[in-house]
């Protein structure tokens, strides 16, 4: 049922049939990692960006079969085609991988986690990640060790201690593999962060884990004591991952807090952090760990492992204010290299599988193989099933048994734990990895979601009355839980982000920002997109009659609305800011990336308008030599006879944007400032309109006229607006708008193409 | 289970009352506790200083409104029966329970508990939402940080959305339908009432 996805979990034979208690780190650890060449290296990653793009072309292909299976096939036939060559294949060296592959793949899930679902399931995620897998170690190995004793052949001299130690490996669900096929799938949310989390979360558990087991695998007895040794281990691995963690994004945040005059090396604090932070839990492991239970090894088998739930909080804290520090630009930086570097750590470590798995002796044993497997489905079965049982009752959300056969069937093993196994290199006995189940698992675990018709992930985004209307409903919540007089949910999410706000924020953001003005740049991106859309929808047919009243339409008659009461394209871009502004100030102070799938990303509005801005100023160039062609009455007018407020605001405005107004002639130039998210842009666009709006009313009355409409709020906003606005210079947006159609309005594409 | 018997004898047509909403004779309990520590001064019923002296409902946005929503229209105050019917609204819903054709709908069904909320934005109870009162609650949620017009905006904007008839108002209907992709029974319910 579920994938053991293709993730070789081999170790070597030891070629010593007495002495098993060889440590495993006592064998030199490069030893049977054949040495990496580097241009296997090289070569493999550019043949694996010739895959997927190859991969890409064949859409029927990548509707069947996962991304992460073709790799893995195509990394066997490297590997093969290797062989015949006579060369020796490279092998994954897991210090490679540990250091360079896996952090940003844990990075990028990192940061693009969305924390509201992950925090309201974490008791749930947290049953799975703990109990669950202890479950399945202790059943696998357990169970493994069984039939070891039956089979005898080969396997018969497999203690009962290492059987755990395999177990407590591959017990572990695994993020990289569950990333890979859950994404394509588009599983609904709640399921994808069950399963998510509890791959991250799992880490503390297998480290301990497999750590008790080899110190008791030398000692030879287990008694309580051991055991309660090992729950403080557990204990202190988990919460010094989050202490670290916590250390350094405070110090990140605090480090961008003075950043705003150097933004181009702000993404570098990012990444430079979350390495850090990474790294040091590494280094931390060694000095926390427990006292009582003796560390034989000196590598760091188990604690590169437990960087994974580390580095997460880390980077989760990290983004927390550094996402409000940061400027725009630095932000769509980061999230355009998180992306990429982790599609190609993915990419490669696929790969690397597949070429591995070909090379080095291994020792096949169907036997354990097939047990292994099949325990393993086993396991994760009964230990989901039995897990949701006890969980349902504390949900108000059940869990549905579709929902439960989801999360058993995506519980994939993968890549750490081979890499763990790996490095193991002691022996106990090998065995060849599962591919053929995991192929077949991987490929049909995706019609198998469709046949269940198991609720996908919701597509369409929340209406502007969802998001008011449920925020409402968590402050009704959170007071009727205090007039019960019940600390729930709702009380302490409030709780947090009141302190959050008063102290936190304070302390961690810079000065200026820290009373949320991003809501004015997000009101601002608003509104001119608005206008853009605006002008783009005039052109056409439609009037969008659906703006806000506010805007006197003197001029210009409306047209009456389609029958169907279809909202106007200016919508989803309204809507979208509408959304932001709304999520931001209603007492919510994080602001929700929303997609953590690794292929989409939260389009950015100024990016896809740019080129279509300067596609368009050409068309607006030849606009307006028409316009002022047939200009004889269209002398500069006084102004239009605005509404009130339309009035005030110019009145109010910048006294150089009155400047403009003679220049009819003269084809303003287009500047966007993608500088600073508090770009003032639109709100010199509004003034713009005012003036401009009544002049090509006469020759394209439909299209210009309907710049007068525009965003009158906007107006207003100029004058609450920062001094900063007086030095940028009031180019014409407005020609812009006239003719731009603006970016696209659907914002969370497949942002796909930007790794080819 | 003695003193829990009494105290449920204490409370008046408890009984009653355990049907309606559904409630278990523990959380009647529970709930008789709260009610009682609300009333401070032992009189038996609650006034809107009560209500008010309750320190988080001061900070949430929308407190006063909540606090009237308790008090139905004229009366001054909330004896427990009240008190109980309106928290019966949040109980999580029975998905098990058979659908008997005669009874009433219980009080924390889907439709009841948005009606409930509904009522919470149209304070003039004129069965509508209309665009002032909608922006008297962006206002109080909203607060300092956004501008009138950026909230005259917002607030049209919604209207647009949600208004089928065209009446620039927001019915109970088409409230209901605007949240019908959203789960409320999740997201009305805490665990506490089950």
């Amino acid at each position: 049922m579920f994938a053991l996805s293709g993730f070789t979990l081999f170790s070597r034979v030891s070629t010593r049939a007495s002495g098993r208690r060889v440590p495993p780190w006592a064998l030199n650890n490069s030893q049977p990692l054949v040495g990496a060449h580097c241009w296997p290296f090289r070569g493999a990653s550019r043949w694996a960006r010739c895959q997927r793009e190859g991969f890409h072309l064949i859409p029927r292909v990548s509707s069947i079969v996962p991304e992460s299976c073709l790799l893995i096939v195509v990394g066997l036939l490297i590997g093969g085609l290797m062989k015949l060559v006579g060369e020796d294949p490279p092998v994954l060296k897991s210090d490679i991988f540990f250091l360079y592959l896996l952090p940003p793949i844990i990075l990028d899930a990192g940061y693009f986690l969305p924390i509201r679902p992950f925090t309201e399931n974490l008791g749930t995620i947290l049953m799975f990640a703990v109990v669950g897998t202890l479950w399945n170690a202790f059943f696998v190995g357990g169970l493994l060790y069984g039939v070891c004793q039956l089979e005898g052949h080969d396997l018969g001299n497999v203690d009962l201690l290492s059987c755990l130690l395999f177990g407590s490996i591959i017990s572990a669900v695994d993020p990289v593999a569950v990333l890979a096929v859950f994404e394509e799938i588009h599983i609904n949310e709640l399921l994808h962060i069950l399963v998510f989390g509890e791959s991250l979360l799992n880490d503390a558990v297998t480290v301990v884990l497999y750590h008790l087991f080899e110190e008791y695998s030398s000692v030879g007895t287990v008694n309580v004591t051991d055991v309660f040794l090992g729950v403080v281990c557990f204990l202190v691995v988990s919460l010094g991952g989050i202490v670290v963690g916590a250390i350094y994004g405070i110090l990140a945040a605090f480090t961008s807090r003075f950043t705003s005059h150097t933004r181009v090396i702000e993404p570098l604090f990012v990444f430079v952090y979350s390495y850090m932070a990474y790294l040091g839990t590494n280094k931390n492991r060694r000095s926390l760990t427990s006292p009582g239970v003796k560390v034989i090894s000196p590598d760091d088998v188990p604690n590169q492992r437990w960087n994974c739930v580390s580095s997460i909080h880390a980077i989760r804290l990290c983004s927390l204010c550094l996402i409000a520090n940061i400027s725009h630009k630095s932000h769509t930086t980061i999230k355009y290299f998180l992306k990429m570097w982790s599609s190609v750590s993915d990419t490669l470590i696929f790969i690397f599988l597949g070429v591995s798995t070909v090379a080095g002796p291994h020792r096949w044993n169907w036997i354990f193989v097939v047990s292994t497997v099949i325990f393993c489905l086993v396991a994760r079965v009964l230990g989901v099933v039995g897990l949701t049982f006890v969980i349902n009752k504390f949900r108000i959300v059940k869990l549905t048994s579709k929902d439960q056969f989801i999360i058993a069937y995506g519980g994939l093993r993968g890549a750490i734990a081979f890499s763990l196994v790996y490095l193991l290199d002691e022996a106990h006995f090998a065995m060849r990895n599962m591919f053929l189940t995991a192929i077949i698992t991987g490929m049909t675990i995706r019609p198998l979601v469709d046949l269940l018709a198991v609720k996908k992930k919701q597509e369409t985004k929340r209406s502007i009355n969802e998001e008011i209307h449920t925020q409402f409903l968590d402050h009704l919540l959170t007071g009727i839980e205090d007039i019960c007089g019940h600390y729930g949910h709702h009380h302490w999410k409030d709780k947090l982000n009141r302190f959050n706000k008063k102290y936190v924020k304070k302390c961690l953001i810079a000065g200026e920002r820290s009373k949320e003005p991003q809501l004015i740049a997000f009101y601002h991106k608003m509104e001119m997109k608005q206008a853009i859309e605006l002008v783009e929808s005039g052109g056409g047919a439609k009037l969008p009659s659906a703006l806000p009243s506010t805007v006197s339409m003197q001029n210009i008659q409306p047209k009456k609305p389609p029958q169907d009461r279809a909202l106007p394209q200016l919508s989803k871009a309204r809507e979208e800011e509408i959304r932001k502004i709304l999520r931001t100030n209603l007492q919510r102070t994080r602001q929700r990336l929303r997609s953590y799938n690794r292929h989409t990303l939260v389009a950015d509005p100024y990016e896809d308008g740019w080129n279509e801005i300067l596609i368009k100023r050409k068309k607006m160039m030849e606009l307006e030599k028409k316009i002022s062609q047939m200009n004889n009455y269209l002398t500069v007018p006084a102004h239009p006879p605005d509404s009130p407020t339309i009035a005030r605001a110019r009145l109010a405005s910048d006294p150089q944007a009155w400047g403009i107004k003679s220049m009819t002639e003269s084809i303003p130039t287009i500047k966007v400032d993608l500088a600073s998210p508090q770009s003032p842009e639109s709100v010199n666009v509004v003034d713009e309109f005012g003036k401009k709006g009544s002049q090509p009313k006469v020759s394209e009355e439909d299209e210009a006229g309907l710049t007068m409409k525009v965003p009158s709020p906007a107006k207003q906003r100029k004058d609450k607006k920062p001094d900063e606005d007086d030095d940028k210079e009031p180019q014409q947006r407005l020609m812009r708008c006239l003719s731009d159609p603006g970016p696209a309005p659907e914002e969370e594409d497949e942002d796909e193409p930007f790794l080819p | 289970m003695g003193s829990t018997n009494s105290t449920l004898l204490k409370i008046p047509n408890v009984e009653v009352l355990m049907r309606e909403t559904g409630f278990s004779p523990a959380h009647i309990i529970r709930l008789h506790d709260r009610f009682k520590a609300l009333d401070k001064e032992g009189r038996g019923y609650l006034c809107p200083q009560d209500f008010g002296a309750i320190k988080e409902l001061a900070m949430n946005p929308i407190g006063d409104r909540i606090i009237g929503a308790f008090f139905s229209p004229g009366k001054e105050t909330v004896d427990f029966h009240t008190f109980v019917k309106i928290l019966a609204h949040f109980r999580p819903v029975d998905k098990d329970r058979p659908k008997e054709p005669n009874s009433p709908e219980p009080i924390n069904s889907r439709s009841n508990k948005l009606k409930f909320a509904f009522q919470l934005y149209d304070q003039d109870k004129d069965g509508k939402i209309s665009r002032d009162e909608l922006l008297k609650v962006l206002r109080a949620m909203l607060g300092m940080q956004v501008t009138e017009e950026q909230l005259e905006s917002i607030a049209d904007r919604t209207i647009q959305e949600a208004d089928l008839d065209r009446d620039d108002a927001i019915s109970f209907e088409e409230f209901r339908k605007s949240l019908e992709k959203v789960n409320i029974d999740h997201k009305m319910s805490i665990r506490f009432l089950r």
